[in-house]
């Protein structure tokens, strides 16, 4: 439905204003109820324990096949293992070669097969039973979402296209009018299909047991009514026995739509025993249940080399709630039509659109994914998503050759990544290297910039959106700042000091923050100096440049190590560079190193919150005398659950706080800089900021962010400036 | 596995808009006849002292018989008392059938069925499959969607869903 010719932007503008609206809706109901419903169980424990299951049993998948294939065949059914999709669908088109009819419930990995492309070629008359699918089948469209697949369409144009199809007696109107309808027309079609189709949310191996998860009852009747079913499933929903079921079934519902439970949970085990039925006999039912015919369609389709790829192994512990997308800010604005994909779109699919399809499939739309990595607390088997949509950018940086390096031309760059990327990603990834510059050569780098013709070059060239004002770098850079002056802890405070991590904007472009954050915690009596290295290698890690990053992991290991081993803490003013830290060194350092940084470093504000806790006086610093004040969090601060800090201590010294609740403010480091992102940037910046303007009252609030990227959002949004929590605090204010 | 009290699973499915009645196996005609909409139809129940001869429900009904009644009544072997879900077993009478096509399901639980939450009936269930009954499906509430833009409840399976409870079971 896309026109070919049509841009990134344009698409992205169209969605924002055709399928935004109802998609935003209903991912933020989802959203909204996956919060309330996870905060009456342990979910760390539970989500523990699915990723625990999980994890063992694509470990032990290939015994798990064969213990699943002798259940099923002793229990009177048979076990197909399809390679790809060809093979998948040859085989269906043979078991319902004396078909008429096939009536399906909901399965994403029958869309991933184009099952029903496969058995219409082959005569098969093929419905789907699900409404939402229904809907998509009658509109010829692709999913959208994962458990929700029709969640871009409201019930005005579901309305418009049933009417425009089937042309009821009395034209249908509300979603009652349509679900009877819809009910009614696939009723009959259950009733006389030959063959039932379902997908399974889980195998249970050991007694060839089926689980089914559904809300509507469809799936129950496709699988009881006509006499043969066929259920088809990745080789990944295959767990050991119902013994595994229980962290599952709590887990699932509450995660995909924020129900406790789902209406039907069926644990079938077909062939079962509820009797045939014709609806054409006069007989009354009963009896016939050896007539049912059944068949487990397992399909690889690239899950067994996802087994053995490290980068994307962990997406087959997924276990397709949605979750995932529910929680991206970017996929709440533009749905998942935005993202692409041939089957699998937002979250999670860049790792199953790698694996199944290939990168380039993944490549279209992994951009989306700004690291954010509000997904990672969501996921119920606790998968790292942002990881690996980074490692599949990584991928696609490298081309085709993976492993390809051109050694002269390697020695060129500033870089570690191969030659021909994309050079707005290679820019924004080098970003240290050019605030270092620019800074050196402040102002005249900053009236360059903001010239008309060096605009325009940034956003042919590079892709830099000509709309967003550009940062303005400062001759005295923090770490210059530092030598220069004299320390000045008044009274000493017992055994601690600091050393403070210069990310590059606070380096570079506002110095201001990282004085507040020496006077703050030195007012605290706490010695502070100032590291030797520039940036955590946050911006080369989101723009897909692993290599890049971990070289700068490597030299904040090497800088800050001293530091360490002489007892200081490490401190951060900028929670992405905190969080690359803690969360994503593991992957770049070795595990010992990492766990040392990862340990001893701390955000500034939960460095305050730990210090007045332990009963530092909080007296050098200002008060804030009941002022009113909106806080928003930074998407990785929240992630790492280090929100709470902030908005206690700012409670602590009298501010009147309010907090957003928006998952990220879309401006997420680069991201809102590109040209071709910008609109979308902009969209979920406006709800953060319609937020904070529903928070003001009659007066407005002031606006404090912790993360650059969240400041610059809201200054470009809001009329007002937003600043960092830490300058409320300095004594010096 | 100790027993819920019955209050909590009543309470879930008070939760959830689902309809219910504590009897005992001598009330149990009243009370099936109080919860059934004509016409009905239902599986046998092999529970000791109730039947559902004699009351206004066809056994076994034929598949026109299925399609056109208001109600259906089934035994259920198991409820979560946490989520008020009921467990519909696929016995050769046709439980599966009776209890999902009709737009009413009576199911009839035995009051020492009831498990505390999943876990618990998921243990049963492992039981259970090992003693060759092993398909049936765990149903909390009503059948619903989302699908078409609001929340509307009876779509494939059942619109109202109404559990009797019988106290000396
Ligand atoms: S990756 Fe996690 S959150 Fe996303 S769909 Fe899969 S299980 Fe759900």
């Amino acid at each position: 439905m896309s026109a070919d010719n049509e841009s990134r932007a344009e698409r992205i503008r169209r969605l924002l204003d055709t399928e935004g609206p109802t998609v935003k809706q209903n991912a933020q109901g989802f959203n909204e109820g996956r919060y309330a419903a996870m905060a009456d169980v342990d979910g760390e424990k539970l989500r523990s324990e699915a990723r625990r299951i999980k994890e063992d049993a694509i470990e032990r998948l290939p015994e798990l096949i064969e213990t699943a294939r002798e259940s099923v065949e002793e229990n009177g059914g048979s076990v197909y293992l399809a390679d790809d999709a060809a093979d998948a669908n040859d085989y269906l088109a043979e078991v319902c070669a004396d078909a008429d009819s096939v009536v399906k419930s909901k399965s994403m990995t029958t869309e991933e097969l184009d099952v029903n492309e496969g058995l219409e070629a082959a005569g098969v008359d093929v419905t789907e039973t699900d409404l939402g699918e229904f809907v998509l089948q009658v509109a010829d469209e692709a999913p959208s979402h994962l458990i929700a697949p029709g969640f871009h369409k409201s019930t005005d144009e579901i309305a418009e296209l049933f009417n425009a199809r089937f042309d009821p007696a009395e034209p249908l109107e509300t979603p009652e009018q349509l679900t009877t309808f819809a009910r009614d027309h696939l009723g009959d079609r259950i009733r006389s299909a030959d063959v039932g189709m379902t997908g399974a949310n889980f195998v249970l191996a050991e007694s060839g047991t089926l689980a089914l998860v559904t809300n509507e009852g469809n799936a129950r009747k496709c699988a009881v009514t006509p006499d043969t079913h066929v259920a088809v499933a990745g080789v990944e929903k295959l767990i050991p026995s119902v013994d595994e079921l229980g962290p599952m079934v709590e887990l699932l519902a509450r995660s995909a739509t924020g129900q406790e439970i789902s209406q039907y949970l069926s644990l079938l085990t077909p062939p079962t025993d509820s009797p045939t039925i014709d609806f054409d006999s006069t007989e009354p039912i009963g009896g016939g249940a050896e007539d049912r015919e059944f068949h487990l369609v397992l399909v690889d389709n690239g899950r067994f080399e996802m087994r053995d790829d490290e980068g994307l192994r962990e997406t087959l512990y997924c276990v397709r709630c949605g979750a995932c997308s529910n929680s991206c800010a970017n996929f709440q604005h533009v749905g998942g039509h935005a993202f692409g994909g041939e089957t699998y779109t937002g979250g999670i699919a860049t790792g199953w659109e790698a694996g199944v399809e290939g990168t380039d499939s993944a490549a279209e739309f992994n951009d989306l994914c700004t690291g954010c990595s509000r997904c990672v607390n969501a996921c119920p088997v606790k998968i790292d998503i942002p990881w690996i949509n980074t490692v599949v950018r990584d991928r696609i940086n490298r081309g085709a050759e993976p492993d390809a390096v051109d050694s002269l031309v390697d020695g060129l760059v500033p870089d570690d990544e191969e030659p021909g990327m994309d050079l707005g990603k290679r820019a924004f990834g080098n970003v240290g290297t050019l605030a270092k510059l620019g800074s050196a050569t402040a102002p005249v780098s900053n009236w360059l910039a903001d010239s008309a013709p060096v605009r325009g070059l940034l956003e042919r060239g590079l892709g830099v959106d000509a709309r967003r004002g550009l940062p303005e770098f400062q001759r005295e850079t923090l770490q210059k700042w530092d030598r220069k002056r004299d320390a000045a802890v008044r009274e000493p405070h017992d055994d601690r000091a600091v050393v403070l991590f210069p990310d590059v904007f606070t380096n570079y472009v506002d110095p201001e923050r990282g004085k507040a954050a020496v006077r703050v915690l030195e007012a605290l009596g706490v010695p502070v100096r100032v590291a030797g290295v520039v940036g955590s290698g946050r911006a080369p890690f989101s723009q897909g440049m692993i290599a890049t990053a971990r070289e700068q992991a490597e030299a904040v290991d090497d800088a800050l190590s001293p530091h360490l081993d002489a007892g200081r803490d490490a401190v951060f003013v900028e929670p992405s560079d905190l969080a690359m830290v803690r969360s994503e060194y593991e992957k770049l350092l070795p595990a010992n190193r990492a766990e040392t940084l990862a340990g001893g470093s701390y955000e500034v504000l939960e460095y305050v919150y730990g210090l007045l806790e332990n009963g530092v006086d909080p007296e050098p610093l200002p008060r804030g005398d009941g002022e009113r004040l909106t806080y928003h969090a930074h998407c990785q601060q929240r992630t790492l659950g280090l929100d709470a800090h902030t908005e206690a201590v700012l409670g602590r010294l009298g501010y009147d706080v309010a907090t957003t609740e928006a998952e990220c403010c879309g401006m997420a480091g680069s991201f809102g800089y590109k040209a071709d992102y910008y609109d979308l940037s902009v969209a979920v910046g406006e709800s953060l900021a319609d937020e904070v303007r529903e928070s003001d009252g009659p007066e407005d609030r002031r606006v404090v962010a912790s993360g650059t990227s969240c400041e610059e959002q809201l200054t470009d949004l809001l009329d007002r400036s937003a600043t960092h929590p830490i300058e409320l605090l300095d004594p010096e204010r | 596995m100790s027993q819920p009290p019955v209050s909590t699973f009543t309470d879930a499915l008070d939760g959830l808009g689902v309809g219910w009645r504590n009897t005992t196996t001598a009330d149990f005609p009243a009370a099936l006849a109080d919860a059934i909409e004509a016409p009905a139809v239902g599986t046998a129940l092999p529970f000791e002292g109730v039947s559902l001869d004699g009351a206004d429900v066809t056994v076994p009904p034929t598949p026109a018989e299925l399609r056109e009644a208001t109600t259906g009544v089934t035994p259920v072997f198991g409820g979560i008392a946490q989520y008020g879900s009921v467990v519909v077993e696929s016995r050769p009478e046709g439980d599966e059938l009776v209890a999902l096509y009709p737009e009413r399901h009576v199911a009839v639980l035995r009051e020492s069925d009831l498990v505390g939450g999943v876990d618990d009936a998921i243990e049963d269930r492992r039981a259970r499959i090992a003693a060759g009954r092993d398909s049936a499906v765990l149903a909390t509430g009503v059948s619903a969607t989302a699908d078409m833009g609001a929340t509307v409840e009876g779509v494939h399976g059942p619109r109202e869903v109404h559990v009797i409870v019988l106290r000396d079971r």
